[in-house]
């Protein structure tokens, strides 16, 4: 074996130190580096024999890694690769994928109206949402974190339950707020408050569907981006508020803007980041409001269209493009925030 | 942090109760409601708050459903172990990558982090098809396998591990290791215990995941004795916009929120400590 010993990294003496000492997981690796020797084809000599001999030093910890790596690759990253090939196919589960080049592209973009409509209510659910969901998830956890400790702990209950409710359960009790006749709570409100004359039907009317979806989604938005930012508000050293005091910061908002704010910037970084993908993937509250197809499509959104035709027609190479083109939205606008995020 | 008691104090207060109580309503009338007796659930003007509570909907529940195809229980208990194995096998391969992410220097290891960073991104509902055709084409279909081993490897959940152990100081596994322990005793004496607070949090997300989710059974069973819980919730029912058995619908949508509440009150404290570490850097 060409080992060229350059003198172990820190680090790697960790792992040199256990190979000596020959705990169980070296005992393997000892065994399996004289086999794999003399497999080896001839080494390339250089920088490819140096990065083989260093792998070949941390085979533990490849083992540690190689059940979630394997998982990982085969329905996390090779399903990215399969999407993108089939989505130049025609597929139907029954025959062989038929190459089609850009077809379910053009299709999509120029003669599947209901797709488009789709891309639409998506982002007008998103723009309202994601934002809104965002700033709200902020100040709250921003004013949980301005009252003492030991009440803390109920009111982020409070906000956090309805985000890990499921949309299934929930849907009782929305579908009873905004039934469409006098029974509807919200109906029966608005009546005797005189600012409407009839019952109207929220689940519906064209009109409202995407209101609804939006109200019950901000509801259940306050998730793992609130809890992020709950636990950086609370960590936020208090030095800095003590040399901010010394330096004039008087007020709660001046504390918040020039302390706060910059010293949670990498929580708020995850935060958008679960923002965009969750505002992008609504789906499920849209399903069990208004169903699936919604009155003419009213809140059909993208997942919805992906499902439509991936899971009832059966046209996987079609609906394979929809993922894409959703992929596509979330990877790239998340590549947008974290550009904006990086950079002062 | 100021604990003085001023204005703004009191602002705050109220403004936090308001949205508090606000966003507790739906939950209460959830409940409420799954303890209303019939002539109270069809009464009108509407009413909030139930006034003879009664456990009837719930034994309901299981009789309505206990004459039907499958009994109410098969749905609880497929979902409790697809939820109990996507858990405990997600929080075992998890800390054993975090592990190495975290604390070893191998090779690699910076991309495979990049890897995990970039699947924050997008939603795993996008990588549907694939993972179907995958389950199908293996003939797993129908089994427990199918709806579990997609959703093992947990990107956020093992994003959030891997950050939590990186901030854990190297002396005690330095110690170790000079006492004589393999990577695998160091792994299991000394870095399983300290992960404590992020395998909470881990929990807590797949579980909630994983328990509310009713996408796998729908898409990955089709045969009615490997349907979960939500599934089973949607069928009772009636589909979409159909109020039908009100009482036993809110009777199991109250037994299906029970669960992910008590696991985050079990878990909160962890998990805030877990989360203080969430940040990412670009």
């Amino acid at each position: 074996m060409a080992t060229v010993h350059d003198g172990p990294r820190p680090a790697d003496r960790a792992a040199l130190a256990s190979l000596e000492r020959g705990g169980p997981a070296t005992a393997i690796r000892s065994g399996e580096s004289a086999a794999g020797a003399s497999l080896r084809p001839a080494p390339a000599p250089g920088k490819l024999a140096l990065l083989w001999t260093d792998i070949k030093k941390h085979r533990v910890s490849y083992y540690f890694l190689a059940p979630f790596l394997l998982l990982f690759t085969v329905f996390i990253v090779a399903p990215i690769l399969v999407s993108i090939g089939l989505s130049f196919t025609y597929y139907n589960i029954l025959e062989p994928p038929r190459f089609i080049g850009a077809s379910n592209y053009r299709l999509l973009f120029v003669d599947d109206d209901i797709f488009l409509q789709a891309v639409g209510i998506t982002l007008r659910f998103a723009i309202i949402t994601g934002p809104l969901g965002y700033m709200l998830a902020f100040l709250l956890a921003w004013l949980i974190s301005q009252i003492p400790h030991k009440y803390r702990f109920l009111y982020t209950l409070c906000f956090y339950t309805p985000s890990i409710t499921s949309a299934t359960a929930m849907s009782v009790v929305w579908l009873y707020l905004f039934a469409g006749d006098r029974k509807g709570l919200l109906n029966w409100w608005l009546i005797r408050l005189g600012i409407l004359d009839e019952p109207f039907l929220f689940l519906q009317d064209i009109r409202s569907i995407v209101p609804v979806i939006i109200a019950v989604s901000l509801w259940m938005s306050m998730g793992v981006g609130f809890l992020a930012f709950l636990a950086g508000l609370q960590n936020v050293p208090k030095e800095l508020y003590e040399a901010g005091a010394i330096d004039g910061v008087k007020h709660r908002w001046q504390e918040l803007f020039y302390i706060t704010i910059p010293a949670v910037r990498p929580q708020l970084l995850f935060g958008a980041v679960m923002q965009v993908v969750s505002s992008l993937q609504v789906f499920d509250v849209s399903v069990q409001l208004v169903g699936l197809p919604s009155p003419l499509y009213a809140g059909h959104t993208i997942l919805a269209h992906l499902y439509d035709y991936a899971f009832i027609r059966f046209e996987m190479g079609y609906a394979a493009a929809i993922a894409v083109v959703l992929f596509l939205m979330m990877f790239g606008l998340n590549r947008l925030i974290f550009h904006l995020f990086g950079r002062d | 942090m100021r604990r003085r008691i001023d204005f703004g104090g009191i602002a705050i207060y109220t403004g936090l109760t308001v949205l508090a109580l606000l966003m507790l309503m739906p939950l209460v009338y959830l409940a409420s409601t799954a303890f209303k007796p019939i002539h109270e659930l069809f009464l009108f003007p509407p009413r909030f708050f139930v006034m003879n509570p009664t456990l009837l909907n719930f034994r309901d529940l299981l009789l309505i459903t206990g004459t039907s195809v499958v009994p109410f229980s098969r749905y609880i208990f497929n979902s409790v172990v697809v939820t109990g194995s996507i858990v405990a096998g997600g929080v075992f391969i998890s800390a054993m990558a975090a592990y190495p992410l975290a604390k070893h220097n191998m090779p690699f290891r910076q991309h495979i982090f990049s890897l995990i960073v970039a699947a924050l991104m997008f939603s795993p509902m996008v990588l549907q098809i694939p993972q179907y055709l995958l389950i199908s084409k293996s003939g797993l279909m129908n089994t427990y396998f199918a709806q579990i081993l997609p959703f093992l490897a947990a990107p956020v959940g093992m994003f959030l591990m891997t950050q939590f152990l990186k901030q854990i100081p190297d002396a005690l596994l330095e110690a170790a290791r000079i006492d004589g322990a393999g990577e695998w005793r160091v792994f299991r004496s000394i870095v399983l215990p300290m992960l404590k607070p992020a395998i909470a949090t881990f929990a807590l997300l797949s579980f909630v995941q994983a328990w509310n989710d009713p996408y796998p059974a729908m898409v990955y069973a089709t045969e009615e004795d490997m349907k979960s819980l939500p599934v089973a919730i949607q069928t009772i029912s009636g589909g979409a916009g159909v109020v039908a058995r009100v009482g036993t619908y809110a009777a199991a949508s109250f037994l299906m929120v029970i669960p992910t509440m008590l696991v985050f009150v079990v878990t909160q404290r962890m998990v805030l400590q877990t989360m203080a570490h969430s940040g990412l850097k670009d």
